[in-house]
């Protein structure tokens, strides 16, 4: 484990840790253009690219390291690289399957540098970089043929060497490695996978962080999963942190990491998006209305790390990072040891008293 | 702490394995993963926790099929609710198995048959897929026959995972080989008693580890024999369970109860499953063909008269006798003559139910009779509602109601028998009741009111936490700025609570005690009319009059100091008196206690209560105005005994223990390993009276009072009448039938009690052995004539339910008699009763009262509880306000 994580586990103890906010909400604001994502390299690509956010890493650094910096400066102690699509299942969207590790690993770069700037200026509060691991564009537990429910359109081993790629790209620039927004859990399983096998040919462990998204009011994931469930499907990776990111908002999120927080004995961590989307698909929730909405789970101790995920920006990080300035940290429960198994739900055998 | 926790055995579902089924071998062979599946769907609704899936056969293509069955049943919610056993002894299908299931799954099975390293090796693999694994008895040398070996392979297993990779112990399953006994070869007929004494050694030394097994291999000499195959695999769960097995592979539905074997053929069973006799099995076989192919039904004759009126009457006459024999066809011919369904239920239907409603408006039908024209009359909407949907879609017209009420027990507790009750009266008056069930948290309540646009939510409650939990619902509707008015009900509540701690919370509307089921349908009516404002400042004013009179009487009451009530503590002889010593200390439980046993002891007045009809058993069934109702009520309930008894509808399990103990301090009691009482194995804490005692001089009691400070003994008991209850009581919910339902839970909670009584009677008479001669009819016991009080946590004389945990923990109670605590101490099985015995002739039931912030501050550092946690628990009877 890295010095660097050493100091955030110690500030850990008796801090809330501040995780940053949107990416591509803040990419969105700087107008990139067709040109800019293409950037010399790319110029004659035969597909569009413009959309194709993590690319931007490779070929216009200085916009994310922007963003990073937005975000280092609202108070964050842990950046996520830009590469939540950086895979190669993901670009092949854009034709850019075979530069998906060039680009993890640019992105891994500029988040680094960003960070260690940060934690030079500021050498009491450390900042580290977290690998993000987005979902992937298919998924392993849902057909995407209706007529066909047994159908799927890509193997666990090829999620795995995938999502190993990505993994051996940002290797070295990365503290640790965050599975995120992980609406079908068979994916995450093969990423934790692929995290294991990397962390064996590196000969070093980092640590895991595990965000699931609890899709709508269901209370399910977009795979069928309770949280509860879910948290028993992927604790074998001893995670540092599991909780939940993405699709609903504070306020819809709170009741679901609640349930998380007391069967997990683990880390918990939660990045909302700015509230719901409004008519137009826009988060319009304010930093003041967020930040109202998650103070309280601070105060009752449920979380470990706060950020902020679709529609969110440095202001409302800032905003977060202000209102949970002085609170205690959730204390993670002492769990018995017992069978714990789980479908869609979990499903517990008699404790031994 | 103990926690919720699905307890009792665990089934798995065996159905899906080609091994085991030949159908679900043809399906897969011929490619029909539809119907495969279904056979899936049946194994998860018949109570299947787990589903077995095997694809070992030489005809089928285990890795693709593993992959198929499973990636399909991943699109199919009702079945991939359970975790899946990926069953295969091919590395390779286990694999492809773990490579299709999202949640965590078992792996059946790995062993040590090649040798160390592959065991390990596939093992890590395991643990990175984050998989469970049933581990074989099987290692270099072969299958384990002996209890040595069987043990010896395990804990070997055991010690290179948990040493060598620190595989997490408790994802370990063991299967100590369950083989073919009654063979004809002598050595085999050990083999039963071999695999019991494995489990006991595994769950003695090798700590979190579970075991497991394949039942029907016991059987399987008698192939063909159906009837003998189930009697052995009942006699061998019978002894496997208590020896420690914790799940088996079985077909559920088929399973034959213990008791109901013939007694001939359980004897010749026993003999061979514990090799009892050298001639055992000659003596099976000699009997065996005799029990081939049994069965039988029984009908009953019914008066019939009233099937030649015309079907308007029949319909009446069927809602208010409550009658569903013929309702499905009687409604069918009132809809072919009505000109749309929905005047089926607006008319005959309704009117039927308005004769039920005048009648016990005017107190001529009482409510269990209320509860089955309800059953009726859900019968007949449910024939009617296709129809309706089908005219709905071609209209686009909605139906009618008279409002929506949405209900839920609170979070921690499972008592809802009242709140059954409550919904059907409603329903009879035409309202929609949402029902969500017990332990139902605040947030889906919430939510479910929102998503459904309710008129109202009313909570239930019996345990004290359910108080604070319902004050927090409260809470969260006001943060939501929620306005609907909110009901409160159940055993534990008052008006008080809900004047003085729930409405302050809620003032967007309405805030209404509810005392019991007739007063709900007024309630209801009063807030859904027109003249609701009127009421509802009715229901405030008198709510306001609560507060202040809790408030005055709270001024009023003098307490004492908690020193001043231990200087008035009951003084007890312990000088010239010497405590009994109980037959044996440690623990000792019962499981399937006879249930016709526990019947004789059944006290009826209470379960007269639960159905509202207040009156002294037996005079209630000659009583004026109840008496008729009375003893249908009782015929029923004695028809359903017999069904209970004779089909073990429930299990009853109890666990009592005796512990050497000796009072610590002034309220406390120590309770020790041995006699020696010098390693203290755990602490009972006591709350004693505060209340001024003027005049009489009585003591200021508290329950470490009736322990002597020297030598002395102390008991503790969880019973339960509980087991298999919820399967039952969803089929009686499945099939509409509210009446059967709450008449099953009301019995199951009286055999509790009476298993309580019982068991209370037998330890006076032989465990602890006190009063060996004591000899008092059901009246008396009823009555408490006897020496000694087995007062119980959560009720008066300790009002503490976290006390439950100590007692449970001693007990071992989740373990010995599959009772569970939730987070709120509740048990589940809600049908238990738990307590401690005390034994001095002097020791009396008493109530602790209001206490003072003094006691609640000594006793929670007397427990390592936070001062606020402390309040907590204790808020309905501290003195003052936190």
């Amino acid at each position: 484990m890295s010095e660097r994580w050493n100091a955030i586990t110690e500030r850990a103890k008796s801090h809330i840790l501040i995780l940053d906010g949107a990416m591509g909400t803040m990419l969105q604001r700087q107008s990139l253009e067709e040109e800019d994502f293409r950037g010399d390299r790319f110029a004659d690509w035969a597909l569009p690219l413009k959309g194709d956010n993590d690319l931007l890493s490779l070929t216009k650094p200085e916009a994310v390291a922007k963003v990073h910096d937005a975000y280092l400066e609202a108070g964050a102690d842990l950046i996520e690289t830009n590469s939540f699509n950086a895979t190669a299942i993901s670009q092949a969207d854009y034709g850019l399957q075979d530069h998906a590790g060039e680009i993890a690993a640019a992105a891994a770069k500029v988040a680094r540098q960003c960070a260690d700037e940060w934690t030079r200026k500021t050498p009491d509060k450390p900042r580290a970089v977290l690998g993000s691991i987005g979902p992937l564009n298919k998924t392993l537990s849902i057909s995407p043929k209706v007529e066909d429910p047994g159908f799927r359109d890509v193997t666990f081993d090829e999620v795995k060497e995938t999502y190993r790629g990505q993994i051996d790209a940002m290797f070295d620039n990365v503290d640790a490695l965050l599975i995120e927004t992980i609406f079908d859990t068979l994916n995450a399983k093969a990423a934790i996978l692929a995290a294991q096998e990397a962390f064996d040919a590196h000969g070093e462990e980092k640590p895991i962080l595990i965000s699931g998204t609890i899709t709508d009011r269901s209370g399910r994931t977009l795979s069928g999963q309770t949280p509860e469930a879910f948290w028993l499907s992927v604790k074998h990776a001893k995670p540092f942190a599991i909780g939940l990111n993405c699709a609903l908002g504070a306020d819809e999120m709170r009741p679901h990491i609640v349930a998380i927080s007391k069967a997990a004995d683990c880390r918990i961590l939660a990045f909302p998006n700015a509230g719901l989307p409004n008519a137009f698909g826009e988060y319009d929730q304010t930093p003041d209305e967020m930040q109202a909405q998650l103070k309280p789970w601070a105060e009752e101790g449920y979380v470990n790390i706060l950020g902020g995920c679709c529609g969110t920006t440095p202001d409302h990080i800032r905003a977060i990072a202000k209102a949970v300035e002085a609170t205690k940290p959730h204390m993670p429960p002492q769990i018995t040891p017992t069978l714990r198994l789980s479908g869609l739900e979990p499903f517990q055998i008699a404790v031994n008293a | 702490m103990s926690q919720a926790a699905s307890s009792q055995f665990v089934n798995i579902g065996e159905r899906t394995n080609v091994a085991g089924s030949a159908k679900f071998k043809k399906l897969i062979v011929d490619g029909r993963f539809e119907d495969a599946l279904s056979v899936a769907r049946q194994q998860v609704e018949n109570g299947a926790q787990i589903i077995d899936v095997n694809m070992d056969d030489g005809l089928i293509d285990g890795v693709e099929a593993m992959t198929t069955f499973l990636q399909r049943m991943a699109g199919e919610p009702d079945i991939a609710r359970v975790p899946v056993m990926i069953d295969s002894s091919k590395w390779e299908v286990i694999e492809a198995g773990l490579k299709c299931v999202q949640g965590k799954a078992v792996v059946n099975s790995i062993s040590l048959k090649e040798g160390e390293a592959q065991f390990l090796e596939q093992a890590r693999k395991l643990k990175a897929y984050g998989a469970a694994t049933v581990i074989m008895a099987f290692d270099e040398e072969g299958q384990a026959e002996t209890a040595e070996h069987k043990f010896a392979i395990c804990e070997r297993a055991y010690n290179l995972l948990v040493e060598k990779i620190d595989f997490p112990p408790e994802d370990i399953i063991f299967d100590p080989n369950i083989f073919a006994v009654a063979t004809g070869i002598e050595e085999h007929n050990d083999y039963a008693v071999a695999f019991f004494e494995a489990c006991r050694r595994i769950k003695a030394n090798l700590p979190h580890a579970r075991i497991s097994g394949g039942l029907s291999n016991v059987s399987f000499s008698f192939r063909g024999n159906e009837p003998v195959r189930e009697a052995m695999h009942s006699v061998f769960l019978y002894h496997a369970i208590p020896a420690g097995l914790d799940m088996a592979i079985v077909n559920a539905g088929q399973l034959t109860i213990y008791d109901d074997i013939p007694e001939e053929l359980r004897e010749a069973v026993e003999d061979v499953i514990l090799n009892r006799r050298d001639d055992a099995t000659d003596r099976l076989l000699a009997i065996a063909d005799k029990y081939r192919g049994e069965g039988g039904a029984k009908a009953r004759q019914q008066d019939t008269k009233w099937r030649e009126q015309p079907v308007e009457k029949r319909l009446e006459h069927a809602l208010v006798h409550g009658i569903t024999d013929y309702i499905v066809d009687d409604t069918e011919e009132a809809r072919q003559k009505a000109e749309r369904p929905l005047h089926v239920i607006e008319g005959p239907l309704m009117d039927g139910m308005n004769v039920v409603g005048d009648l016990f408006g005017a107190g001529k039908m009482f409510l269990p009779q209320v509860v089955k024209s309800a059953r009726v009359m859900k019968a007949a909407v449910a024939h009617l509602l296709p129809y309706l949907e089908a005219e709905k879609e071609e209209s686009g017209q909605a139906g009618k109601s008279n409002g929506t009420v949405l209900m839920a027990t609170v979070k921690g507790d499972v008592h809802d028998i009242g709140k059954n009750i409550v919904g059907v009266v409603l329903q009879c008056n035409g309202y929609d009741v949402i029902d969500l069930g017990v332990m139902v948290p605040a947030e889906k309540i919430l939510q479910e009111a929102n998503d459904n646009k309710v008129d109202m939510i009313g909570l239930s409650g019996l345990i004290t936490p359910s108080l604070d939990e319902m004050v927090d619902v409260a809470k969260e509707m006001q943060r939501r700025q929620m306005s609907i008015p909110l009901l409160i009900g159940g055993a534990t509540t008052s008006s008080t609570h809900t004047a003085v701690k729930i409405e302050p919370a809620y003032d967007n509307d309405a805030v209404v005690y509810v005392t019991d089921a007739s007063r709900a349908v007024g309630v209801v009516g009063q807030l859904l009319g027109e003249q609701k404002a009127g009421y509802v400042s009715r229901v405030r004013e008198e709510n306001a009059k609560a507060r202040a009179a809790h408030l005055d009487a709270q001024g009023k009451k003098e307490r004492l100091t908690l020193k001043e009530a231990r200087d008035n503590a009951a003084k007890l002889d312990f000088e010239t008196y010497t405590p009994p010593a109980p037959t044996f200390t440690g623990i000792r439980n019962f499981v399937d206690y006879d249930l016709a046993t526990l019947r004789e002891a059944i006290d009826w007045t209470p379960f007269f209560a639960t159905w509202e009809m207040k009156s002294r058993y037996p005079a209630i069934l000659d009583s004026a105005d109840y008496g008729p109702a009375a003893r249908d009520l009782f015929r029923d309930a004695n028809e359903m005994l017999d069904q209970m008894v004779a089909e073990n509808w429930v299990e009853a399990r109890a666990v009592i223990g005796f512990w050497p103990a000796r009072k610590d301090g002034a309220d406390d009691i120590a309770v020790f390993e041995n006699d020696a009482r010098q390693d203290r194995i755990a602490t009972f804490h006591g709350l004693r009276q505060q209340i001024q005692k003027r005049g009489n001089k009585r003591p200021n009691y508290c329950l470490s009072d009736f322990v002597s400070p020297d030598e002395d003994w102390i008991g503790g008991f969880c019973v339960t009448a509980g087991l298999g209850e919820e399967v039952r009581s969803k089929a009686f919910i499945t099939a509409n039938d509210d009446y059967n339902n709450i008449l099953f839970k009301a019995l199951c909670d009286r055999l509790a009690e009476a298993f309580a009584e019982h068991m209370h009677q037998r330890v006076r008479r032989e465990f602890w052995g006190y009063a060996p001669d004591e000899t008092l009819s059901n009246e008396e016991l009823i009555g408490e004539k006897y020496r000694g009080i087995r007062p119980a946590p959560g009720y008066p004389s300790q009002p503490d339910h976290t006390e439950k945990a100590t007692l449970f923990s001693l007990l071992n109670a989740t373990e010995e008699a599959g009772v569970t605590l939730t987070q709120s101490f509740a048990m589940h099985p809600a049908s238990s009763v738990s307590g401690l015995y005390f034994s001095h002739p002097d020791s009396v039931y008493f109530g602790v009262g209001k206490i003072e912030k003094d006691q609640v501050e000594d006793y929670a550092r007397r427990k390592k509880m936070d001062l606020a946690d402390m309040e907590r628990w204790l808020a309905p009877i501290l003195n003052y306000d936190r």
